[in-house]
């Protein structure tokens, strides 16, 4: 038996205009939890996908369990037992959660397909993860969390050797982390090997075995995740020393600029109320589901059938449709940033000015100098990694996705910025940036709601949270009095 | 302090070649012209008629009525829709024009405004069937061609009207200031071909329907009023059809209830062999105005080698399936990569 599930030999890989890898090798050992991380473009999807046969390599090659092998399509790489779950979920939205399960291998029975087994299979998958999740649901009605449980489900259902997870982790909350985790201690237990990405460093440092750092697609250190800190591994990462993770600054907390009383949506809110002030980062923790996401867009005026009272600056105001919302000041960062945020097709510099078009505006003409010479401010201030302000955003990679879109609204120059999950999939220089961003934002006398499932996010950058839990507002926590724990009990209560 | 980051890096190096992909980025824009310029070089050496300016000219004023309504299809489809009434509403603009000045007697100008009225209507009728009410683009905008063209078969009785005042033929059949090779049509599309290709690049509206028809919750997310949007676009092609229907009557100095009768079919076809994606969100006004003219040479082409119309048709049909073939295939290649 050989020991290494997977050593990676001198693999490159380039795109127009980027190396996305340059030389890249290592060793995975059988069996072991294998962490692999890096700033956003660094190349690791990149690598994960010449692994799993969606990409070809340009040079390089690899061997499985001590036999070289080429991987050229997705089936192959699963036959030889590579499971993935990628950063981008790939489920169809219009089938239902145990079909998209077992998508392609319908299990055939006398008559057609054996639903029942089908469903049965299903089950037993959803139960081993210890959650609750209803096989019969459509794909399409889930939440992005929901979604990436079935994604994890499907990789399980393969019963693969290898099991490689992008940001499986970036769009769960603490209880969903949980049962995720637990999961990969019982994978271990099976000697199934794990190839984990994620930006969440204090994940590396409680599940891996060994980490695997990137930067600009070179491979720069694999160690026992025992022989490095926290520090050591950002530094490895960004190449340099980082300031601090939560730069947060005090600012004067000036007089209200939203208040909602009583809002509620049928089955969704329940008399949620709450006030913003001037100058503030006002927090919304809460489990997946717990309606924080629904507050936001009723404050955006982006779903129907929201009835309370909003004022904002002290005037009645009722969102009727997103641009009223917008051309009032307000604006949202979308949690979905493929489906909500982003127009995948068009450029980075198109989908900066996309909300607001007057800031590329003389008269009447769209101005090409202006509106590219504001996706270079963003581009520098968010560090976006991209060639040019002309690449397609699809192009980009997740993290650097993401970053187009806070790029959109800071160009929005809302007064009132809500932002959903703003960190998901930003490597933890980019969340520095941002954070330091959004205080730059509160000292100018705008208002910042912020929601977020990363607790030491939260903690470290809010004045206030408001806790919520089933549609309801349960707990009201000042950054001073904040705790984990205290956060946790009004979230599950 | 973060000098040495990836974005910067990367970004200087590509710089340079700043021409180059800008270069190649036409060509990709517009990778059409090569199939355009392959054609003429192949009818011209299979007929010696084909290359003269007389011919071209021609065919120029052939295609206009279609380049026009490939204008406004332009709009429709890269917001994610399609029109497949315009044809209809071509003939029943035409018969309109027709009658206004012939059964009521009314002055040329006034015809005029009260027709593209018309077209306005029919095209807000489609906008409202699609997005208010949601009924899914093909689907409405069937029903609307089979109401407008029964309209114009009912008002008519199935005949044409003629009797067109002379004052109106220049339209169809009239060259701009008497230069040979520049009848009106054509300086028409040239014209309303500029203003589209203008908006579509540089105005809000234009940058908004690229938006919509590329991600459309994404664009609402950003407060483009999508639903307006495409609303718009469906009107803008009803009253560019009425344009067209105008022109046919001109041209053959009646209004036929059948004018325009396939003429969707032509449009749709010439915006996606030039580039215009049917699923939304790509395209460029001059690549689906090179759809047209191709389409125009190639029907032109196969009439002087002598082929008949009926498979003539056919052909166009091939046409379009190999078109919308090669369209979802680069979709495909390019998510793949
Ligand atoms: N299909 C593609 N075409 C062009 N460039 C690409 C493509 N896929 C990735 N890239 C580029 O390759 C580089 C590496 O991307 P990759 O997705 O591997 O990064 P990553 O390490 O996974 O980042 P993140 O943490 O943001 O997910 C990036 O600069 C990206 O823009
Ligand atoms: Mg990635």
């Amino acid at each position: 038996m050989a020991e290494y599930a997977l050593r990676i030999n001198n693999i490159s890989k380039s795109f127009p205009g980027v190396k996305a890898l340059d030389d890249v090798s290592f060793d995975i050992k059988k069996g072991e939890l294998h962490g692999l991380v890096g700033e956003n473009g660094a190349g690791k999807s990149t690598l994960i996908k010449i692994l799993s046969g969606v990409y070809s390599t340009d040079l390089g090659s690899f061997e499985l369990n001590g036999v070289p092998v080429t991987v050229d399509t997705p089936l192959e790489a699963q036959q030889l037992g590579i499971s993935v779950v990628h950063q981008e979920l790939k489920l169809v939205e219009s089938l239902t959660v145990k079909e998209n399960i077992f998508l392609g291998r319908p299990f055939k029975g006398k008559m057609g397909i054996d639903w029942q087994k089908l469903r049965d299979e299903a089950v037993n998958l959803i139960n081993r993860l210890n959650i609750s999740l209803d096989p019969d649901e459509l794909v399409s009605n889930l939440s992005v969390a929901q979604k990436q449980i079935v994604e994890i489900c499907k990789a399980l259902s393969y019963n693969a050797d290898i099991i490689i997870m992008d940001e499986p982790s970036a769009t769960l909350t603490e209880k969903e982390l949980e049962t995720l985790f637990s999961i990969l201690h019982e994978l271990k237990a099976q000697n199934i090997t794990i190839i984990y990405i994620s930006h969440r460093l204090e994940e590396i440092f409680k599940l891996a075995d060994t980490v695997t750092i990137l930067r600009d697609g070179k491979h720069i250190d694999t160690l026992p995740v025992n022989q490095v800190d926290r520090e050591k591994l950002i530094s490895l990462m960004v190449g340099r020393t980082l300031g601090m993770e939560y730069p947060k600054r005090k600012v004067e907390i000036g007089e209200p600029v939203l208040e909602v009383k009583n809002l509620n949506r049928k089955g969704v809110l329940h008399d949620v109320s709450f006030t913003l002030h001037r100058g503030e980062i006002l927090g919304f923790a809460g489990l997946v589901g717990a309606g924080r996401t629904e507050v936001a867009r009723a404050i955006f005026g982006a779903d129907r059938g929201v009835t309370g009272e909003i004022l904002l600056n002290g005037k009645t105001y009722s969102p009727k449709n997103v641009s009223f919302a917008v051309s009032n000041g307000i604006g949202l960062i979308p949690e979905d940033r493929k489906e909500q945020g982003l127009v995948l097709d068009m450029m980075v510099k198109e989908n900066i000015s996309m909300a607001n078009f007057k800031s590329i505006m003389s008269s009447v003409f769209l101005m090409p100098k202006k509106e590219e010479s504001i996706a270079h401010k963003f581009i520098d201030a968010l560090h976006i990694a991209t060639p040019d302000a002309e690449r397609q955003v699809k192009y980009l990679s997740g993290g650097n996705q993401q970053k187009v879109v806070i790029g959109k609204w800071l160009n929005a120059e809302s007064d009132i910025l809500i932002i959903d999950e703003p960190t998901r999939g930003i490597d933890v220089g980019a969340k520095a940036e941002i954070y330091s961003l959004m205080c730059d934002l509160a000292e100018e006398g705008k208002a910042i709601i912020m929601i977020s499932s990363d607790m030491p996010e939260l903690l470290g950058v809010c004045d206030r949270i408001m806790v919520m839990h089933d549609g309801r507002i349960t707990g009201e926590l000042m950054a001073e009095e904040a705790t984990q724990e205290k956060i946790l009990e009004y979230a599950i209560m | 302090m973060a000098t040495s980051r990836t974005a910067g890096k990367t970004r200087g190096s590509a710089q340079g070649a700043g021409a180059l992909r800008r270069i190649k980025r036409f060509f990709d824009d517009y990778s059409i012209i090569y199939a355009v310029l392959i054609l003429i070089v192949i009818l011209s050496i299979a007929s010696p008629d084909f290359l003269s300016l007389k011919n071209f000219t021609n065919v120029f004023r052939q295609i206009s009525m279609i380049a026009i309504l490939t204008i406004g299809m332009f709009f429709v489809m890269v917001g994610g829709g399609i029109d497949i009434s315009c044809g209809a509403t071509v003939g029943l603009t035409g018969v309109l024009f027709a009658m206004f000045m012939v059964n009521y007697g009314m002055h040329p100008v006034p015809a005029f405004i009260l027709t593209v009225l018309a077209g306005v209507l029919i095209g807000t009728i489609n906008g409202t069937l699609v997005t208010r009410f949601g009924i899914p683009a093909m689907i409405a905008t069937l029903g609307t061609q089979s109401i407008s063209r029964g309209f114009t078969y009912v008002i008519t009785g199935a005949y044409p009207i003629s009797g067109i005042p002379e004052s109106v033929s220049f339209l169809g059949r009239g060259y701009v200031l008497g230069l040979e090779w520049l009848p009106w049509p054509v300086f028409i599309v040239a014209i309303l071909a500029i203003i589209a290709h203008y908006m579509a690049q540089r105005t809000r509206f234009g940058r908004s329907v690229y938006a919509v028809g590329g991600n459309p919750e994404a664009a609402y997310l950003s407060g483009i009023k999508d639903k307006r949007i495409q609303i718009i676009s469906y009107i803008a092609l009803g009253a560019l059809s009425a344009i067209s229907g105008m022109i046919l009557t001109s041209r053959l100095a009646s209004g036929q209830p059948n004018g325009g009768l396939t003429w969707e079919f032509e449009a749709v076809t010439a915006a996606v062999i030039g580039g215009v994606s049917i699923t939304g969100g790509r395209g460029r006004v001059f690549g689906a105005l090179l759809g047209a003219i191709l389409i125009g040479l190639l029907t032109n082409g196969m009439t002087l080698i002598g082929m008949e119309s009926y498979p003539q048709q056919m052909v166009k049909g091939i046409v379009l399936v190999l078109a919308i073939g090669f369209d979802i295939y680069s979709i495909n290649k390019k998510s793949k990569n």
